[in-house]
């Protein structure tokens, strides 16, 4: 290929198509293909499979796939109109584009079958982000909705009216819902879920017409079988087509039930035309999961910079949460092999259905169909064309499911679908060193996506013999999460008693600040109490954050990131007066920088006169609930966000954890304050609050999930309240809120039904523990100014406490001190005050 | 960042300074103490009383009485509270990173009063 700067251009700017832009600009870095996209939308790709995530309050900003790239020219709501093949070109009503390579990426469009009254008003089809906005606004204030269609599709959108208050019903031609992905039986327990939620269903019947009602709107349907479905709105969800019309106009062959026909290079009989995702048809077969696609989509990036990648073939295995229940499908689901076997399991009782497609001498595993419990499917997956991990019954009863089974992979099965790990490749990392799941995770790769997978690996090392062992460190066989039951229950309140009797040796500086934070969590008295002052950091037993000359930093709490003038004042004054380098923080407070031991509690003084009490910046423990200005002020706030992160920050200030923990509060969706890089973050609603959990920024960025929607204030407390006392009960030493979740097994989904369906029956302790911790707070600054045995401590040379620390010393840098001479190797010298700014690594 | 070995400390004396009461030494604690111009770290464990520099030979600076004490496989032990490298109370060796070592002092009890005599190490 030559140096020169060729043209793409992209027709499509689905999930599949920013795929391909993303996969194409990563192979591309010297930017040898200068790329257009067309989009017909007016809006940059998004997370089309999420769609329904809408209804949960999930904004569009969020489904959000695109990221802005110089390279790359995004034509918004301009439609390809025609190529022209001759001239090399495509047409759009705006234009022009020339191109030496067309990629079509225009993805399918919903299938309305052609019965009367199918384009009524209030009938809709479930596709775009536009369509879901306009199903919500036209189902105000009505009352019934119907679906045509029981596939994924229709499921998802018979959930969507429901949750949009809607009286539903789903209408399917097959004889059972989701006929694609499971079998008769599966399908049958699947409806029993369905008709739990109060939604009706009609299988095995057609919908002969749309029926409207005196003023010329939708209002229900007729069914071949005579029936009327009541319906003031109608979703048709009843399969794709392939956007094809471009290539069929521009006389490209297309695949036998439409689609670009294209070759396993995903390359039209035009050799500059390639076709990807749902409108391709690949040696004549369309694919309509996304998985398939970007497939296709790393193919076609691969040969424009001259490789020979050829599409693997499609893999279906789906796995999915519908209307709350698991389903999941793959490999050979309906047996269609000659003379598979099938090996069934039905539970009534548990809702549970299990179904494994065997080779006719039940040696392999050829696929299977789950429902109600597909915790089996990750090694189940990964055992397809091999033979069974352990005895079909064995691997289908619910519990136990996963015990047997990661030990019996073949090395090639694959244990990490998300980055295509083997079980070669974990066994060669644990060979390598690997001994626990983070390191295989670091090594691997395996199980830094979805997750899915950590128990297999955890059941891997067990199968090779690594001891996973859960020790603090040399002083106790426990980890933190033992330790913390065993003070606990035990009521054990000394860490001499504790190692006495649960441990061994003197303690170190893992075991005595865990336990000591243990201890305060408990409610322990103050953190410099007798004994437990000698377990803590040097953080924590000066109440202030070691600096890297000896020195310290002091950080008042700023609820909220709300101050009077008058405070803002005072601490300009310490801060002066004291002669400490200042800094706004990243979680709206103030640092001051610079403090000798000895002057921390001259400057305490000063503030807790003025009103501030201690920010726990030295602490693990909650740090700030950062705030936008919210609806007070702002043209677009929507609730008190201010207010609600100062009765946040007050209500949890002081709660020891096993890390620090951040929170921010927005007052919109815009999200100003950044609430979801938080450890828990609240984002306002037009009728509440949303609550996501487990973010960070850091080391390794994270958003945090949304965990519950359109909250009460005093709901969502209680979410929290339990939320933190959980984090802070059984978390692992210094394990953000993030890794935690990632660690429990089921994640999301067992802490939300630990803490707000209460599996557990923890919840009322989880209650009355935060409400003794709000009940005992008490200002750690203002108790030790009051008690001179604790100030004490607070001496630079116990037998010369006037005598300043020599070797703390400063310059002047852009008019502030900082620390002087930093210091060097050399001994016995002291640091010398430098008369110019310190140079700075 | 490069780590001198050979000690310079001032000159060794061979008289004992006190330096304050027993019950000045919180339990399983350090306290910095001055001894002739130079920075001591004083500790009181269960295994008694140990005197280091109060220098952190790693970061440089005068930090290690605050570090929190122990024990490894038997040795009484302080850790650094910047960067955590754990010493030897007895010897001041660095037991993780080998020949790195902190300047010990002797300290002693007497009538109730912590005395220290600085140290010349070889």
């Amino acid at each position: 290929m030559s140096e020169r700067v060729s043209r793409l251009v992209v027709v499509g700017n689905g999930m599949v198509g920013q795929r391909f832009v993303d996969a194409l600009r990563a192979r591309d870095p010297q930017g040898r293909w200068r790329v257009t996209v067309l989009a017909e939308e007016n809006r940059p790709a998004y997370d089309r499979v999420r769609l329904s995530a809408f209804f949960d309050g999930v904004g569009a900003e969020e489904l959000n796939l695109h990221t802005p790239d110089d390279g790359v020219e995004l034509r918004l709501g301009e439609p390809a109109t025609e190529v022209d093949r001759e001239r090399r070109l495509v047409r759009t009503a705006a234009g022009e584009h020339p191109y030496d390579a067309l990629v079509l990426a225009t993805g399918s469009y919903a299938f309305v079958p052609p019965v009367d009254g199918a384009t009524l008003p209030g009938v809709f089809v479930y596709r775009t982000l536009d369509d879901l906005t306009a199903i919500r606004e036209y189902a105000r204030g009505r009352r019934t909705g119907a679906v045509i269609g029981g596939g994924l599709l229709g499921l998802e959108a018979a959930n969507a009216l429901r949750l949009l208050g809607l009286d539903t019903a789903v209408v399917e031609f097959a004889p059972r819902l989701m006929p694609v992905q499971v079998d008769t039986a599966g399908g049958a327990m699947l409806r029993r879920y369905v008709d739990g939620l109060g939604v009706a269903t009609h299988l095995g019947v057609a919908t002969t017409a749309v029926r409207s009602g005196p003023d010329g709107t939708v209002a229900g349907l007729e069914l071949a079988d005579g029936t009327v479905v009541d319906a003031d709105l109608v979703v048709v969800a009843a399969g794709v087509r392939p956007r094809d019309e471009l290539a069929r106009a521009a006389g490209l062959a297309l695949g036998p039930r439409g689609g670009v026909l294209v070759d396993d290079a995903c390359r039209s009989a035009d050799e500059r035309i390639w076709a990807v995702g749902e409108c391709a048809a690949v040696d004549g077969t369309c694919h309509g999961l996304v998985a398939p696609g970007y497939a296709m989509a790393e193919v076609v990036a691969d040969r424009l910079v001259g490789g020979v990648a050829t599409f693997p073939g499609a893999d279906t295995a789906t796995k999915l949460k519908l209307l709350g229940v698991d389903v999941a499908s793959f490999g050979d689901a309906h047996g269609a092999t000659p003379g598979c076997l099938d090996v069934t399991f039905t539970d009534p009782a548990t809702r549970v259905y299990a179904k494994l497609v065997l080779s006719d001498d039940a040696q392999t595993l050829l696929g299977g169909v789950l429902v109600g419990d597909a915790s089996a499917y990750p090694t189940l997956r990964a055992s397809v064309g091999g033979p069974l991990p352990a005895p079909p019954l064995a691997l289908l009863a619910p519990e136990g499911t996963t015990g047997a089974g990661a030990a019996a992979l073949p090395a090639a099965a694959q244990v990490c679908s998300c980055n295509a790990v083997t079980r070669a490749d974990v066994d060669d990392a644990i060979a390598g060193g690997c001994a626990d799941v983070p390191a295989l995770k670091a090594c691997t790769r395996a199980g830094t996506s979805c997750g899915s997978c950590v128990p297999m690996l955890k059941q891997l090392l067990d199968a090779a013999g690594v001891r996973q062992s859960t020790a603090l460190c040399e002083h106790f066989d426990a980890g933190r999460q033992e330790l913390f039951d065993i003070v606990r229950v035990r009521g054990i309140r000394t860490f001499s008693q504790l190692v006495a009797e649960h441990g061994r040796g003197r303690g170190c500086d893992i075991c005595k600040p865990v336990v000591a934070s243990i201890l305060a969590s408990l409610g322990s008295g103050h953190v410099l109490d007798g004994e437990q002052a000698s377990l803590q950091d040097t953080n924590d037993h000066f109440l202030a954050n070691l600096q890297r000359d000896g020195s310290y930093s002091v950080v008042p709490r700023i609820p909220g990131g709300e101050i009077t003038p008058e405070k803002l004042i005072v601490i300009g004054e310490v801060a002066r007066d004291f002669r400490l380098y200042t800094k706004i923080t990243g979680g709206q407070r103030i640092d001051l920088f610079g403090a000798r031991v000895e002057q921390l509690p001259q400057i305490w003084r000063r503030l807790v006169d003025a009103g501030f009490e201690s920010g726990h910046a030295y602490g693990k423990a909650l740090r700030t609930v950062k705030s936008c200005v919210g609806e007070t002020w702002c043209r677009y706030g929507v609730q008190d966000s201010v207010g609600l992160a100062i009765a946040l920050e007050l209500r949890y200030r002081g709660l020891r954890a096993p890390h620090k923990i951040k929170s921010a509060v927005s007052g919109c969706a815009r999200e100003c304050a950044e609430a979801r890089s938080k450890d828990f973050g609240v984002i306002a609603t037009d009728t509440g609050w949303n609550l996501y959990v487990g973010g960070n920024g850091g080391f390794r960025p994270r958003h945090a999930d949304l965990f519950a929607t359109d909250l009460s204030t005093e709901a969502l407390v209680r979410l929290v309240d339990r939320f933190l006392m959980y984090y802070v009960r059984t978390a692992d030493r210094l394990q953000r809120t993030a890794a935690w979740i990632e660690a429990l097994e089921g994640g999301l989904d067992h802490l939300r039904a630990v803490i707000v369906d209460d599996s557990l029956g923890l919840c009322a302790e989880l209650d009355a523990a935060m409400a003794r911790h709000v009940d005992s707070y008490s200002d750690e600054w203002r108790d030790v100014l009051e008690d001179p045995v604790r100030l004490r401590r607070f001496a630079s040379f116990v037998n010369a406490p006037g005598v300043p620390d020599p070797s703390i010393t400063f310059a002047l840098e852009r008019g502030q001190p900082v620390p002087a001479g930093r210091a060097t190797a050399d001994e016995g010298r002291q640091p010398v005050a430098l008369g110019m700014p310190a140079v700075r690594r | 960042m490069t780590i001198t070995m050979t000690t310079t400390s001032p000159p060794a004396t061979r008289t004992w300074t006190p330096v304050c009461p027993l019950d000045r030494l919180e339990a399983e604690r350090g306290v910095a103490a001055l001894v002739d111009g130079v920075q001591v770290a004083l500790f009181r464990t269960a295994d008694g009383l140990f005197a280091l520099d109060n220098r952190d030979p790693v970061a440089g600076a005068y930090v290690l009485s605050r570090g929190i004490v122990g024990s490894r496989g038997g040795v009484p032990t302080v850790a650094s509270p910047l960067h955590k490298q754990v010493y030897d109370l007895r010897t001041g060796d660095c037991l993780d990173l080998p020949g790195v070592a902190v300047p010990r002092h002797d300290v002693r009890c007497r009538d109730g009063l912590v005395e220290v005599r600085l140290r010349r190490e070889g």
